[in-house]
């Protein structure tokens, strides 16, 4: 596998006097948590390969505040929204695809009340525009015929009404696509949101990944497709829970289509 | 005029009296909420609230319940048609007032009515069955002990009691028909009540007006009774589902508010110019700790819960046996507001008595349980947003109270020191590019 990925920033375009097409917003668990990178690397892999024209804010990204705001903290989620807004802004930042959907959320819908209009696309849209463009060609590769369900996240789903892009990528890989029994706007959470990502659970009889674990085992899938770096979480913790990490696989769409391409 | 409609124009009075004060104390409670301006997209929630509050799209996610609500629903509606004329006919003494000047058209709607009543007795016997026989989790959960479970079964029961009595009421009415009794003119058709003639047939005329009276009656008190019991009942919901729906949330449900407050010392903070020269009015509270801080919005639709549960049923967090289940933060945020309200009535509008919403009615424990995933939201039928009282008390609790569990805390100073939930250094953000 080729591991030299063609990544420039924001800083680095300017310099040259060049502006990338779209920013991609990388988030706080695409760069730093270790399972996620991955899914980053994933998804630079299919821009690479499209020749998508790319930058990364890099260290000058920051957190978008999602975490603070939903743990009930404002100022922090304001103050890190103005920041970035400022960084943007002064880059002309006019498109963003992010691998996050708590990203994807925050950048698209609460940015702009504060100053910061931008097109904002999360990569299975990003994705499934360049499919219908037809400059993404999705083989399938090791993962035809095999029986993949997609787990919808919160913030993509519910919050933000798009169910249907992450079907249809899925659809090309020329698997069994299954919906899990709680599906769509009815599907369960994986437990991460709204902050808890960054805290034990309250007190109760189970935890909500392993509720929705089952869920999962109920399907007997091969594997189930993510969209979101702390569903990726969740479900690879429900897997090693329920001892199915032989058998059930935890992926993000962006890798089924890397690897399913050979990338 | 006789004695009769004297004893019914008070009656009716009296209880359109009663209803109007209820209905002032509500309305009254639901503006000690604060201001909050909806008045944008008028045509989009007029579209939303004939789909989801008149055409009850959301309740048909469950098919059974949701096809009898309905036909509850439309007995409700359609036999209120009825009750203007037994009203009429109250006040002046007439029989069945509107036979004459509608002819044909009044033997087919009583037709229906009766139908309709046979259906919404059966629907609401077959309710009462599902609520105390079967065991329906959202109807066992700790919040609908005692009082709630007694209100939707007092509900239950006078509707089937009310049917009855329409119904007895109509047969008494054809056997006197039939008899050519004077007052009682021939008109409407009967396909239900005309199987309860034969009981009464052998009765005396005297006894079957009597009946025919006292049902009549027992309908028309039984209803303005009624009329009096929803300002203290979940059953309120038949009023304000149709305003709860209509200013509900439009935008994507995971856009949360931008607080106002915030913004302007934000703004400060980046630009001191901006600074105004004097601070604007009174300190505001930054989130929610009692009703008051609450919005109206918010407050009004603690009123429009009909304590379904069907949020809670959807709840990852009720799910897995957590503290927490949004039907509990909507009847909490009502009875808390009842409470103050009261309050007020007795001692003057300054009044306090110590308490709040958060803390003495909901904890700690319930809001941070919450993934705000927004299931409840989704899965209620008339669009009550259970997750938005919860974030404004979340609010409070951080930025007036500055308490957040401990994990929390640390994820925040992350943030601070550098700009990420967890403790990696910003320079480092980008290594993900030569990692494999
Ligand atoms: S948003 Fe919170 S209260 Fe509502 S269903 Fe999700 S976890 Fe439960
Ligand atoms: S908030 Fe909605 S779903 Fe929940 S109990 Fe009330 S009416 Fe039912």
């Amino acid at each position: 596998m080729s591991s030299t990925l063609n990544v420039n920033t924001m800083a680095e375009l300017m310099a040259k006097g060049e502006k990338p097409e779209v920013l991609f917003w990388v988030g706080c668990a695409g760069s730093f948590d270790d399972r996620a990178k991955k899914i980053t690397r994933a998804f630079v892999k299919i821009l690479n390969s499209v020749g998508v024209n790319f930058a990364i804010l890099g260290t000058e990204e920051s957190c978008t505040g999602d975490p603070a705001k939903r743990a009930g903290n404002e100022f922090l989620f304001q103050m890190q929204a103005m920041t970035n807004i400022q960084v943007m802004n002064a880059y002309e930042v006019k498109k963003i695809v992010t691998t996050c959907p708590h990203c994807f959320n925050t950048l698209k819908n609460e940015y702009p009340g504060l100053g910061g209009d931008y097109e904002v696309l999360h990569h299975s849209q990003f994705l499934q525009k360049l499919m219908e463009e037809g400059k993404l060609k999705i083989e399938g590769g090791e993962f035809k015929g095999k029986k993949i369900s997609f787990h919808d996240p919160c913030y993509l789903g519910r919050g933000n009404g798009e169910y249907e892009a992450p079907r249809a990528l899925l659809e090309q890989l020329d698997a069994e696509l299954v919906e899990l029994k709680r599906c769509k706007s009815k599907g369960l959470c994986c437990g991460a949101g709204g902050a808890q990502m960054f805290k034990e659970a309250e007190p109760g009889a189970k935890e909500v990944n392993i509720e929705r674990m089952e869920d999962v085992v109920e399907a007997s899938l091969n594997i189930v497709a993510v969209g979101c770096p702390f569903c990726m979480t969740m479900m690879t913790d429900g897997v090693k829970n329920k001892e199915k990490e032989e058998t059930l696989k935890v992926y993000d769409l962006a890798e089924l289509i890397a690897e399913g391409n050979g990338l | 005029m006789g004695l009769e409609n004297i004893l019914f124009i008070v009656a009716f009075a009296a209880a359109v009296f009663l209803f109007s004060k209820n209905l002032k104390a509500i309305i009254r409670n639901i503006n000690l909420g604060k201001d909050l301006d909806i008045s944008d997209n008028k045509l989009e929630r007029w579209k939303k609230m004939i789909l989801v509050a008149i055409g009850q799209s959301k309740m048909v996610v469950k098919p059974v319940s949701g096809l009898m609500h309905i036909i509850v629903y439309a007995g409700f509606i359609i036999i209120n048609i009825e009750v203007l004329e037994i009203i009429i006919d109250g006040i002046f003494g007439t029989h069945r007032v509107f036979a004459a000047p509608l002819g044909g058209l009044y033997d087919f709607l009583i037709g229906s009515f009766e139908i309709l009543a046979l259906l919404v007795l059966v629907a609401c016997v077959v309710f009462f069955i599902r609520r105390n026989a079967m065991t329906i989790k959202r109807f066992k959960m700790k919040e609908m002990l005692g009082w709630p479970k007694t209100d939707a079964n007092i509900i239950l029961i006078v509707e089937v009691f009310l049917m009855g009595a329409f119904l007895k009421m109509n047969a008494a009415d054809q056997v006197l028909q039939a008899r050519g009794v004077e007052h009682y003119v021939v008109a409407g058709s009967y396909p239900v009540s005309q199987f309860l003639v034969p009981i009464m047939e052998n009765f005396s005329s005297g006894y079957i007006i009597f009946l025919e009276r006292a049902t009549w009656w027992f309908h028309i008190l039984g209803i303005l009774t009624f009329l009096n019991y929803l300002p203290y009942s979940k059953h309120f919901h038949i009023m304000l589902a149709f305003p709860s729906v209509f200013y509900s949330k439009l935008k994507p449900r995971a856009e949360f508010d931008n607080m106002h407050s915030v913004k302007k010392e934000v703004e400060i903070m980046f630009d001191p110019d901006a600074a105004p020269a004097q601070s604007e009015g009174p300190v505001e509270r930054f989130g929610a700790k009692d009703v008051a801080d609450l919005n109206w919005k918010q407050l009004m639709d603690s009123y429009s819960c009909t304590e379904c549960g069907r949020c809670s049923e959807q709840c990852p967090a009720s799910q897995t046996g957590k503290l927490l289940s949004p039907r509990k933060i909507m009847m909490d945020t009502r009875d808390r507001l009842e409470e103050v309200g009261k309050g007020k009535d007795k001692n003057g509008k300054d009044f306090s008595d110590g308490k709040s919403l958060l803390g003495d009615y909901i904890s700690e424990e319930e809001l941070w349980a919450c993934t705000t995933c927004n299931a409840c939201v989704d899965a209620c039928p008339i669009e009550l947003n259970p997750l938005s009282i919860i974030m404004d008390m979340r609010r409070s609790l951080v930025m007036e109270e500055s308490k957040i569990p401990s994990e929390l805390a640390g994820m925040i100073t992350n943030i601070e020191n550098n700009g990420a939930p967890w403790q990696f250094s910003q320079t480092d953000r980008a290594n993900w590019i030569n990692e494999e």
